[in-house]
């Protein structure tokens, strides 16, 4: 529990496992490090065709859309699909900061496609704003993303989808499991 | 969610967000102890803590012992439990990610990775 929630100040200089921390009552900050200098990290975030690889949920989904132009006003649109009824949801967005290898700030909407859901609040407005910095030590670089999300219920919302997936996941194993148990 | 687990876990969450309320939790954690035990490493006077104590209180997070004269405060984990498991699932979603990320970064950093696989095609 301590080292999700609010151990911040005790981070190693390499956090191998994803750091989920909740910085104020609008946000979520995760962090983690990937040993690769941050120039080649910074591309895999930059780079749709290279972004589609790992950018992807839970399993059983995958993206057919990944379009970024990375470019202070440049837009993005991420939308994913699940493999077992082909239905769509998405992210959508401007950059508003890009400092390359370094630093990435961009709004972030949510687009309900076939699973709908999202937040009613958020509507009006531009969703989320997302800071994503970079720095390499040692070897390792740390990845921080910082997500405003406008307001708290915004945030709780999203986190709970976030619950969503991680216990459909767990189901699908269990699923995996039983199949294999039967067999 | 259901709206009774979300009331929860905000109060979880406001409880944990003072930085005096975590240590009062981290000391509980170690064993019950009065207000005066949990008031004596704190430069505070016992009504302030008292009041950090109602805060986690209402939160669920501790209750007052049966001990009528000491009334030691004891902690109670099913909140906390509650809390974590809600951002543990969200964290693990990331990490899915992550993982993918590093594949790829190994993948990225193999400079003869291609030509290996070119040698390989050919002896084949």
């Amino acid at each position: 529990m301590h080292n999700v929630v609010m151990k911040e100040s005790d981070m190693p200089m390499a956090i191998e496992k994803a750091q989920v921390i909740l910085p104020s009552e609008r946000e979520v900050k995760v962090t983690r490090s990937f040993k690769a200098p941050k120039t080649l990290v910074y591309r895999a975030y930059t780079e749709p065709q290279l972004v589609r690889r790992w950018l992807l949920g839970p399993p059983g989904w995958s993206m057919p859309v990944c379009e970024m132009d990375v470019r202070v006003g440049g837009a993005y649109r991420w939308r994913w699909r699940s493999d077992t009824d082909a239905k769509e949801f998405g992210f959508f967005g401007t950059f508003r900061e890009v400092v390359p290898a370094s630093r990435l700030v961009h709004s972030e909407a949510y687009d309900p496609g076939t699973v709908g859901g999202g937040y009613p609040e958020q509507d009006a407005g531009e969703g989320a704003i997302v800071t994503v910095s970079f720095t390499e030590e040692a070897g390792y670089t740390t990845v921080t993303s910082l997500i405003d999300f406008g307001s708290k219920e915004a945030r709780d919302a999203a986190v709970a989808t976030g619950m969503t997936d991680g216990m459909e996941q767990s189901y699908q194993l269990l699923d995996e499991l039983l199949k294999n148990t039967a067999a | 969610m259901e709206q009774q687990t979300s009331t929860r876990l905000d109060s979880t969450f406001l409880a944990l967000a003072d930085p005096t309320r975590r240590a009062i939790l981290a000391r509980l954690a170690l064993g019950d102890a009065s207000v005066a035990e949990l008031a004596a490493p704190f430069a505070m006077s016992q009504p302030a803590i008292s009041k950090h104590l109602k805060v986690l209180e209402r939160a669920g997070l501790i209750s007052v012992g049966q001990d009528a004269q000491r009334r030691p405060r004891r902690i109670d984990g099913r909140p906390l439990a509650e809390a974590s498991a809600w951002l543990e699932r969200y964290r693990a979603v990331w990490e899915a990610n992550f993982e993918r990320l590093d594949a790829l970064l190994r993948e990225l950093q193999r400079p003869q990775a291609r030509s290996k696989r070119g040698r390989k095609l050919k002896q084949g």
